[in-house]
């Protein structure tokens, strides 16, 4: 029992230590399906995260990891008995590592019905230029 | 490493993607009828039911609520509509590294216990999120009966 309730409290003080929230989110997560594309100015990561909810939404990053959690909500009645579900987990949660190109302090992100997009910008001296050539 | 974005622990989430999809695979599915067996379909549903109620939550995210169709007929509930690709995302994106992401048409049909009344349907969205309530028939719900 004591074991226990010591490993619940070790793994809290960590959580708030690693995301600086107390928010604690279970380990049984969902992977949200994603879309990830490149372009000249940088990476576009669209996440399918519905039910989730602007002020449940979590982005983090931490050094060149990038953490996106999310909680659905859904409203349903209190005595629901489920009957078929496929969705087992409202938590969504997945994580990415940045390349050093890409400047993580310039990542924008919006969410709009239930689908997260974000565009991670590169960093000014990793986009492609071109060099002209002078005609000697 | 190939690609200047590496998908971290890509390996696990497909894992547990994979079993998942082998769970309910050889999980008896409860309300499927001949006509309602597409499994790991878009979009996903959970279906539920209460005394008054049978909820059908479809997790639809990136979906106008007024393109979806919603219809009931002979006890089968209906969803079906369009998922387009962003179009601001495809134009200028030189590579793609992930697209696992539905795109296009999706019909989803869900077989409704015999007591849902057809007539009693409402549907919410919310957060890519829709939320069908179809009513009970009165006759069926559960009723107490005194002893006098």
């Amino acid at each position: 029992m004591s074991d226990n309730r010591n490993v619940t409290e070790r793994d809290q003080t960590a959580n708030v230590t690693q995301t600086g929230q107390t928010r604690n989110m279970p380990k049984q997560a969902l992977a949200p399906a994603v879309d990830i594309a490149e372009s000249e100015s940088g990476i576009t990561l669209v996440a399918d995260m519905p039910g989730v909810a602007k002020d449940r939404l979590t982005i983090k990053v931490e050094g060149d990891n990038l953490t996106i959690e999310g909680q659905a909500q859904v409203d349903v009645p209190e005595n629901i008995e489920l009957l078929h579900s496929e969705v087992r987990s409202p938590y969504f949660r997945r994580s990415f590592t940045l390349s050093r190109d890409l400047d993580p302090a310039k990542i924008e992100a919006t969410l709009k019905d239930g689908v997260l997009q974000m565009h991670i910008p590169k960093s000014e001296e990793a986009r492609p230029k071109r060099i002209d050539v002078k005609v000697g | 490493m190939i690609g200047s974005f590496q998908v971290a622990g890509n390996l696990f989430p497909e894992l547990t993607r994979l079993q998942q999809q082998l769970e309910e695979l050889f999980q008896p599915a409860g309300t499927a009828g001949i006509r309602s067996v597409a499994w790991g379909a878009f979009p996903a549903v959970n279906v539920g039911s209460t005394a008054d109620s049978v909820e059908v939550i479809a997790f639809a995210p990136g979906i106008d609520p007024k393109e979806i169709e919603i219809t009931v007929d002979r006890g089968l509930l209906s969803l079906s509509g369009e998922r387009r690709t962003d179009a601001s995302q495809g134009q200028q994106a030189a590579d793609t590294y992930a697209q696992e992401r539905f795109t296009g048409k999706f019909r989803r049909v869900i077989s409704l216990p015999e007591d849902a009344d057809p007539a009693k349907v409402e549907a919410k969205f919310r957060d890519g999120v829709l939320h069908v309530t179809v009513a009970k028939k009165e006759s069926s719900k559960p009723r107490q009966i005194s002893v006098s």
